[in-house]
C-alpha cells in the first residue's frame, strides 16, 4: 500500500470487546422470547440399531408438553455437501451411532421436557458395530450406509501428479514411514443453541449458535419444506467454533419444526455431552508415505495414503478425504505426487471440520517423515526444508496456484529466534528442539455447492449524520470478523472501528457470506467489505469535490474529514460529506462484493485445495521430557506466520496463541476415545484439554508478504498456526529423548513405552505397523502445469517485499 | 443444561438436627456438605436423593484448631482451601495441605470441605457418566445393574477410591471423629475404607464425620505426589502420600506410604517399615518403590493405562520419599 | 417445596422463592436474568460458571442456590460497567484476551478473587489461580498478561478497584 494506514495494521480493541468483558455480549442460551417453550432431544443409546417401535404416546400426554416428533415428521434428507446428503434430522429407520437424534419433545420448560423423554417407547434391533477403519472395511452384516461402493466404504480417490514412478527410480534414497493421528473434538466452551420464533404458519427466523448461516439456511428450508425466503437466519455470535458449528444440525431442524407444530418460540440448548456427539471434529487419520530424495535432500517423488475414519455420516468428508493429500505441495516443490485415500464409515458420531480440516494428519507425517530424512542423510532438518521449500507465485505439481509465499522468512525467523541450531542435538538428555511448516487456505476457492455466484457480499451505508453501517453475512465466531470489517471500512473512510456499526450474519438484513469456515472471512467477506467502501468513498468524493474545488481522486479521507490532498487545512467533516453525497445520490449505499479467480486443474477433485492465497506457518518448540514418566513439559514455542498482512496484529497473535494452543492439545492429550460403542469421555473433566497450567509461552512473529489479492495484502491466520505444532512436538521429542512417538495424541504412556523399546534395542518407536488391507482404486493421471503461471513478481527472484515484525 | 432432580431440603441449625433428620428420613436421606462431589453425581443420576441434608449452618464443624506440638484438630467443614493454606499445616503436615491443595480447581476448593473429599464417592468411568450413557452400555454393578464393567467376572464393584487428602491423612496417622445418634466414636481414619467400590467406608447411614485429628509427629517431612493428565481439574489416577519421621540421630524412626487412585480404598505398603533404625539409603527407598509397584494394581476405568500407572507407582513412591528425606 | 431466599447479588438486595434444586448459575440466569455468568458443562469442569460468594470464587452451577441465604454473590456485571469497567475488564479488552468471550466472566471472576486476595501475583500464581477455568480460543497468554497488566496498573493506582456498589 502506498499511503500510510491508520486503522489498518494497527493494535486495537476488538469491537465487541467491551461487551464480553461485562457480560452484556449475547449468546443463543441468553436469549429469551415471550411464549418460548424448551425443547430436548431423545438420542439413541445404541450404535447400530433397527427403530422396531418408536412410542410417544405417554410423552405427548405429559403435562406441559406441547409437541413430540419423530424422523416421520422430518422425512426429507440433507448434508452440508450436495455429495453427501446422507443426514435426517430425526433417525428414520434406523439409528447410527450412540447419541444420533431419534425424536424430540417441546415442553413449558426443560425439566418437563426431561421427564417427557422418558416417557418414549423405543425398541432397538442391533445391528453390527464398527468401530474403526478395519473393522468397517471387513465387518460382515448390513452396512452403515447403503452406497455403490464396497461396504461401509464412502469414498475411495486416487490422483498422480507428474511421474512417480521414474521419481522414485531418480532417488538416492527413498524411506516409507506410518503414521496415525488420532481423532478429537473442538470442544467449545458454548454448548450448541437454537431458538426459532414461528412468523405465522409457514415462516420461521432461526436464531442459531452457527458459524455457516448460509448453508443452515439452505438446509433448514430443505428440510421444512419451505421457500428459502420463509426462513430467516440469524447466526448469533458463537463462544467457540473451530469448525464445530459449521454443519447444519438435528437441533437447529428440530427446533424450528418445533416452532412451526406448536405456533411458539422453542429454544434447544445441547448438554455438554450432546456437543460431543454433534462432533464433526478431527479425522482420526491412518496414514503411510514414501518418498524419494537426492542426496542433496531434493525431493523426488511422493505417495502418500490415507485412510480417514469418518464416523457415522458424509459431513464434509467428500472434501477432508482430498485435504488429507491436497496442501503438501504447497510447502515443498514435489516433483511427482501420488494420492489415494480412503474414508469410511464407522458407527461414531460424524467427523467433519476441525480447525486445519483434515490437513493437520497429513502436515504431521509429512514433516515427522522429513525429520527422519534428514536424521538419515544426516542432514539437519532445517536445511533439508530449505533445499525443497515452494516459491512464490508458482503453480504446484497438483494445479494449486501459490501467490505470495513467506515461508522462507517463518522459516529463518524461527530458527534464528529459538537459536535452533545451537541447540538442536546439543541440548542435554531430555531437553529437545523440533522444527516443522506448514500451510493453510485463505479461503476455499470453491463454494460448498458449486455455482457462478459470489462467495461474499458486503454493503455499506453512510446516512446524513456521518453514520456508517456495514452489512455483512460473516458469522463472529472469536475470530475478529466483525472487528477486521469495521477496520477495513473505518480505514477506505478515514474513521475508526469505534465509528463503525454492523449488522451481521442475518439473511433477512444483511447480504450472502458463505460463512466462517476454511479461514475465508477476512480473505473473502474482507475484500468485499474494501470493494464496497471504496465505491462508498468514490459516491462522497464525488458528492464533494465541487466543494472542495477539487478532483475526487484527489481527495483524502482522514481523522473523520474529507479534503483535497493539496489543501490539508481546507476540507469537509465526514458527516458534511455524507450530506453532501445524499444531497446528490439519494441512497449512500454501496455495495462490493467477492468470488475467487478461476482456480483448479483439470481433474476431478481439484475442487478441493484451491485457495486465491496461501498462508504459512513456522514453529519450533523446545521441551523437556521427564524420561522415567514420559510427562512432557513444553517450555517455549516460537511460531512465525505469512498473515500477508495484519489487518489488527492484537487478534492476529491471538489466532495464532489460540492455534498452538489447540496443536499442543491434540498433540499432548485430546482424544475421541472409544470404549465398546461408546465414546469414553463425553465430558470436560475426562476429555483432556490443556489449562493454563500446561500452557507454554508463545512468541509469535507475524511475517507479511503482502499478497496481491488479499485485502491490504491479508491472508488467513485462524488455523494454520495449528498445523505445524504436533510435528514440531514430535520431533522435539527425539531431539530430547530419541524415540519416535508417530502417532498422536503423545501421551505419556506411550512415551514411557518407547523409552523401553528403545533401551531393550528394539528401535525405540510406538505407532501404526501396518495399513489395513484396500485395494484404492487406480490413479487418475494428472499432467502436471508449468511451475510458472507468469505473475510478474515471480520474475525478480525475490520473496516479494517481505516484512518481519517481531511479536508483542 | 443439565440439571437436578427434584429432592427435599432441610438446614439444621445444629448437629444434633442433622443427626436427627438422618435417622429421621433412613435411606433415603444424603448429607450435603460443599456439593461439589455430590451435585455432579445427582445431575447425572447416579442415584437418588429424597433428601439432602446440608451441614452449611452447623458452623462448629469448621475451623483448623491446635498447635503443631498438641496436634491438629480439623474440621470436618473446613474447606480445602483453607487447610491448603494454613501455615501449620502447611509446615508440619505438608502431605496434607500439599494434597487438598492439589484437588480439583481452586473455585472447587473454596466450596469443597475436608469430609467431602475424605467421603467423596469412589469414581469409575463406567459409572460417572449419565444416565444415557450407562443405559447403553446396560447399567453397572454400582448403579442399577448386577455386573461390573471393568471386570465382569468380578464379584464386587471396583471404582475406585479418588480422594487425595485420604492418603495422606492415613499417611499422618489421622484420626476420624463419628456422630451418631448414639454417640461419638473416634477411629484410625484408615479404619473408614473398605475395599469395595459400592461399600467403600466403614460407616453408618445415619452417622456424620464431624473431626479429624491428626496427632504431633515429632522431626517428620511429609509429601504428597499426584499423577494426573492436567496441572489442575483432574482427579488423581495415582496418588502417593509419603512421611518420613526422624530420630534425633537421624535414622528413620517412622515412615509411611499410602496410595491412591489404584484401588477402592487408599493403599498403604507396609514395606515402608523397612527404612525405620536406619539412615535411608536409595536402595531402601528403591525397595519401598518396588513393593508398591507390586501392590498397585490399577484396572482400566480412570484416565490413562494400566500398565502406565501401575510402572508409575515406583516413580512416584521413589520420588516422595525422596522428597521426605 | 421453594423456599424464600435473600441474598445480595452485585450490592443489590433480592428475594427469590426457589425449588432446593435450583443451582446458583440456573437462578442467576433464568430469576434474575443476569446471562453474563455462562454455562459450559454443569459439572464444575469447565469454569465458565465461577462467580465470587463473599469475595471468594465458586461454582455457580454446584451451588445450591438455597444455601445463600445472606450471602453476597458477585457476578462480571458487578465487575464494572462499560463506562467505568474494572482494570481487568479494561486490561482484557486491550490485550485480546477475550475472542469469543464465552469462558471471559468466569476468567474475570477467578481472576478478581486472585487480585483481591495477592495485588501482584507472578505469573505462576496467576497460572495457578486461572487454573480451574478452560479456554479454548486465547491458548490462554494474552489472559495471563491481562492480569498482569491490571494488577500493575492497580498497584499503580493505589488500591484495587472496589465493586460499585
Amino acid at each position: 500500500m502506498s499511503q500510510d494506514l491508520s486503522v489498518v495494521g494497527r493494535p486495537g480493541p476488538r469491537v465487541e470487546g467491551i461487551a464480553k468483558v461485562t457480560g452484556q455480549f449475547t449468546f443463543v442460551d441468553d436469549l429469551a422470547v415471550p411464549g418460548m417453550l424448551t425443547a430436548k432431544i431423545l438420542r439413541s443409546t445404541a450404535a447400530h440399531a433397527r427403530i422396531r417401535s418408536l412410542d410417544t404416546s405417554r410423552a405427548l400426554t405429559h403435562p406441559g408438553v406441547k409437541a413430540v416428533i419423530t424422523g416421520k415428521d422430518l422425512p426429507t434428507c440433507y448434508g452440508i455437501m450436495p455429495t453427501g446428503e446422507d443426514e435426517h434430522a430425526l433417525a428414520q429407520e434406523k439409528a447410527r451411532y450412540v447419541g444420533d437424534a431419534v425424536a424430540a419433545v417441546a415442553a413449558v420448560d426443560e425439566e418437563t421436557a426431561d421427564e417427557a423423554l422418558k416417557l418414549i417407547g423405543i425398541e432397538y434391533e442391533p445391528l453390527p458395530i464398527h468401530m474403526d477403519v478395519a473393522s468397517a472395511l471387513l465387518g460382515p452384516g448390513e452396512p452403515i450406509h447403503e452406497t455403490r461402493r464396497a461396504a461401509n466404504v464412502h469414498k475411495a480417490v486416487a490422483l498422480e501428479f507428474g511421474d512417480v514412478d521414474a521419481g522414485f527410480a531418480a532417488a538416492d534414497y527413498t524411506r516409507e514411514d506410518l503414521f496415525f493421528y488420532e481423532g478429537s473434538t473442538h470442544l467449545p466452551l458454548e454448548e450448541h443453541g437454537a431458538l426459532a420464533v414461528p412468523e405465522g404458519p409457514d415462516r420461521v427466523t432461526l436464531h442459531s449458535s452457527t458459524q455457516n448461516p448460509h448453508y443452515v439456511h439452505r438446509a433448514v428450508a430443505k428440510v421444512l419444506g419451505l421457500p428459502e425466503g420463509h426462513v430467516r437466519l440469524v447466526a448469533v455470535p458463537v463462544g467457540g467454533g473451530f469448525g464445530g458449528k459449521c454443519d447444519p444440525f438435528p437441533h437447529e431442524i428440530v427446533a424450528c419444526k418445533l416452532a412451526l407444530i406448536t405456533g411458539r418460540p422453542v429454544k434447544i440448548t445441547l448438554t455438554r455431552e450432546e456437543v460431543f456427539y454433534a462432533h464433526r471434529g478431527r479425522h482420526p487419520v491412518l496414514m503411510w508415505l514414501r518418498g524419494g530424495y537426492r542426496r542433496d535432500g531434493s525431493m523426488t517423488a511422493l505417495h502418500f495414503k490415507t485412510m480417514l475414519d469418518g464416523g457415522a455420516h458424509a459431513s464434509y468428508g467428500p472434501a477432508a478425504i482430498y485435504y488429507t493429500g491436497a496442501l503438501q505441495t504447497v510447502t515443498y516443490r514435489i516433483p511427482a505426487y501420488r494420492f489415494q485415500g480412503l474414508r469410511v464409515f464407522t458407527n461414531k458420531p460424524p467427523c467433519g471440520p476441525k480447525r486445519g480440516h483434515a490437513t493437520p494428519q497429513p502436515r504431521f507425517a509429512l514433516e515427522v517423515h522429513l525429520d527422519k530424512v534428514a536424521h538419515d542423510l544426516n542432514m539437519d532438518p532445517a536445511k533439508l526444508r530449505l533445499q525443497n521449500l515452494s516459491r512464490p507465485f508458482t503453480m504446484t505439481v497438483n494445479h494449486l496456484r501459490i501467490t505470495s509465499n513467506g515461508l522462507r522468512e517463518c522459516l529463518e525467523t524461527v530458527l534464528r529466534a529459538s537459536n535452533y541450531a545451537a541447540k538442536r542435538g546439543r541440548l542435554p538428555y531430555g531437553r529437545g528442539v523440533g522444527l516443522a511448516v506448514s500451510s493453510y487456505m485463505s479461503g476455499a476457492g470453491l463454494p460448498i455447492y458449486w455455482n457462478d455466484m459470489d462467495h461474499s457480499q458486503v454493503f455499506v451505508k453512510a446516512d446524513r449524520g456521518g453514520g456508517v453501517t456495514v452489512y455483512t453475512g460473516a458469522t463472529e465466531i472469536g475470530q475478529g470478523a466483525h472487528t477486521v470489517h469495521a477496520a477495513i471500512v473505518a480505514e477506505v473512510l478515514g474513521l475508526q472501528t469505534g465509528d463503525i456499526t454492523l449488522v451481521t450474519a442475518d439473511t433477512a438484513a444483511a447480504p450472502v457470506d458463505l460463512g466462517s469456515y476454511s479461514s475465508r472471512v477476512t480473505f473473502m467477506s474482507g475484500n468485499a467489505a474494501l470493494a464496497a467502501a471504496r465505491r462508498l468513498r468514490a459516491m462522497i468524493a464525488e458528492a464533494s469535490a465541487e466543494r472542495l474545488e477539487a478532483a475526487p481522486e484527489e481527495l483524502e479521507f482522514r481523522e473523520g474529514r474529507v479534503y483535497a490532498r493539496s489543501r490539508p487545512d481546507h476540507g469537509l467533516t465526514f458527516r458534511e460529506a455524507c450530506g453532501l453525497a445524499e444531497a446528490r445520490h439519494g441512497n449512500v449505499l454501496a455495495s462490493g462484493s467477492y468470488r475467487p479467480p478461476q482456480l483448479g486443474g483439470p481433474y476431478k477433485g481439484s475442487g478441493v485445495g484451491p485457495s486465491p492465497a496461501y498462508s504459512f506457518s513456522a514453529a519450533v518448540i523446545e521441551l523437556r521430557v521427564d524420561s522415567e514418566t514420559g510427562q512432557i513439559h513444553v517450555e517455549r514455542v516460537w511460531l512465525a506466520h505469512d498473515i500477508g498482512k495484519a489487518i489488527n496484529p492484537v487478534l492476529a497473535r491471538g489466532q495464532v496463541e489460540g492455534s498452538v494452543y489447540m496443536g499442543l492439545g491434540e498433540a499432548l492429550m485430546e482424544e475421541s476415545a472409544y470404549r465398546k460403542q461408546l465414546l469414553k469421555a463425553p465430558s470436560m473433566l475426562d476429555y483432556k484439554s490443556p489449562t493454563m497450567m500446561e500452557m507454554p509461552d508463545v512468541e509469535t512473529f507475524l511475517i507479511e508478504s503482502t499478497d496481491p489479492e488479499g485485502p491490504f495484502g491479508a491472508k488467513e491466520v485462524g488455523q494454520g498456526p495449528l498445523l505445524p505444532i504436533a510435528p514440531a512436538l514430535a520431533n522435539a521429542v527425539y531431539d530430547a529423548v530419541g524415540v519416535r512417538v508417530d502417532e498422536v495424541p503423545i501421551t505419556p504412556a506411550k512415551l514411557v513405552k518407547a523409552l523401553q523399546s528403545l533401551a531393550a534395542g528394539k528401535g525405540g518407536r510406538v505407532g501404526p505397523e501396518r495399513l489395513p488391507g484396500f485395494s484404492y482404486p487406480e490413479p487418475t493421471r494428472v499432467e502436471p502445469p508449468p511451475e510458472s503461471y507468469g505473475h510478474p513478481a515471480a520474475a525478480d527472484g525475490t520473496d516479494g517485499g517481505v516484512a518481519a515484525h517481531a511479536g508483542q | 443444561m443439565l440439571r437436578l432432580p427434584k429432592f427435599d431440603y432441610v438446614a439444621p441449625p445444629d448437629l444434633a438436627g442433622v443427626l436427627g433428620v438422618l435417622s429421621d428420613r433412613g435411606e433415603g436421606a444424603r448429607v450435603i456438605a460443599g456439593g461439589t462431589d455430590l451435585v455432579p453425581n445427582l445431575k447425572r443420576r447416579q442415584f437418588e436423593a429424597a433428601v439432602l441434608v446440608s451441614l452449611h449452618r452447623v458452623d462448629s464443624l469448621r475451623g483448623v484448631h491446635g498447635t503443631h506440638g498438641s496436634g491438629l484438630v480439623i474440621g470436618a467443614l473446613t474447606p480445602l482451601d483453607v487447610i491448603a493454606n494454613h501455615p501449620h499445616v502447611q509446615e508440619h503436615f505438608r502431605a496434607l495441605s500439599e494434597a487438598a491443595g492439589l484437588v480439583a480447581t481452586p473455585a472447587i476448593r473454596t466450596r469443597a470441605t475436608l469430609a467431602g473429599n475424605l467421603l467423596a464417592d469412589t469414581r469409575c468411568n463406567y459409572y460417572d457418566q449419565t444416565e444415557p450413557w450407562r443405559e447403553s452400555l446396560g447399567w453397572c454393578m454400582k448403579a442399577q445393574g448386577t455386573i461390573c464393567r471393568v471386570a465382569p467376572s468380578s464379584p464386587r464393584c471396583l471404582a475406585v477410591s479418588s480422594c487425595d487428602t485420604a492418603p495422606a491423612l492415613i499417611a499422618l496417622d489421622a484420626r476420624a471423629r463419628l456422630a451418631s445418634p448414639t454417640g461419638v466414636r473416634e477411629i484410625a481414619l484408615r479404619e473408614l475404607y473398605r475395599d469395595d467400590g459400592i461399600h467403600y467406608l466403614d460407616m453408618a447411614r445415619d452417622e456424620v464425620l464431624t473431626e479429624i485429628a491428626l496427632p504431633p509427629l515429632g522431626p517428620t517431612r511429609s509429601t504428597y505426589l499426584k499423577l494426573r493428565r492436567r496441572g489442575s481439574f483432574d482427579f488423581p489416577v495415582l496418588g502417593v502420600a509419603a512421611r518420613v519421621s526422624r530420630a534425633a540421630d537421624g535414622a528413620v524412626a517412622d515412615a509411611r506410604v499410602v496410595l491412591t487412585g489404584i484401588a477402592s480404598r487408599p493403599v498403604e505398603i507396609p514395606e515402608a517399615a523397612k527404612l525405620v533404625g536406619a539412615l535411608p539409603s536409595d536402595d531402601a527407598i528403591a525397595e519401598v518403590a518396588r513393593a508398591a509397584e507390586q501392590r498397585a494394581k490399577p484396572l482400566d476405568n480412570t484416565d490413562l493405562t494400566i500398565v502406565y500407572r501401575k510402572r508409575m507407582a515406583r516413580v512416584y513412591v521413589a520420588r516422595a520419599l525422596r522428597r521426605c528425606l | 417445596m421453594k423456599q424464600l431466599v435473600r441474598l445480595r447479588v452485585n450490592g443489590d438486595p433480592r428475594e427469590l422463592y426457589l425449588a432446593p434444586n435450583k443451582t446458583l448459575l440456573e437462578a442467576l440466569r433464568e430469576d434474575l436474568w443476569l446471562t453474563g455468568t455462562k454455562h459450559g458443562c454443569e459439572l464444575g469442569e469447565c469454569g465458565a460458571c465461577t462467580v465470587l460468594l463473599d469475595g471468594r470464587p465458586a461454582l455457580s452451577c454446584l451451588t445450591l442456590a438455597v444455601e445463600l441465604d445472606g450471602r453476597e454473590v458477585t457476578t462480571v456485571e458487578g465487575l464494572g460497567t462499560p463506562t467505568s469497567l474494572h482494570p481487568l475488564q479494561e486490561a482484557f479488552v486491550e490485550l485480546g484476551a477475550a475472542q469469543c468471550g464465552y469462558c471471559t466472566s468466569g476468567m474475570l471472576m477467578s481472576a478478581k478473587a486472585l487480585l483481591d486476595s495477592n495485588p501482584a501475583p507472578g505469573r505462576d500464581a496467576v497460572r495457578n489461580a486461572l487454573a480451574g477455568n478452560l479456554c479454548r480460543c486465547t491458548g490462554y497468554q494474552s489472559i495471563l498478561d491481562a492480569v498482569e497488566l491490571a494488577a500493575t496498573r492497580m498497584a499503580v493506582a493505589g488500591s484495587p478497584a472496589e465493586v460499585p456498589a
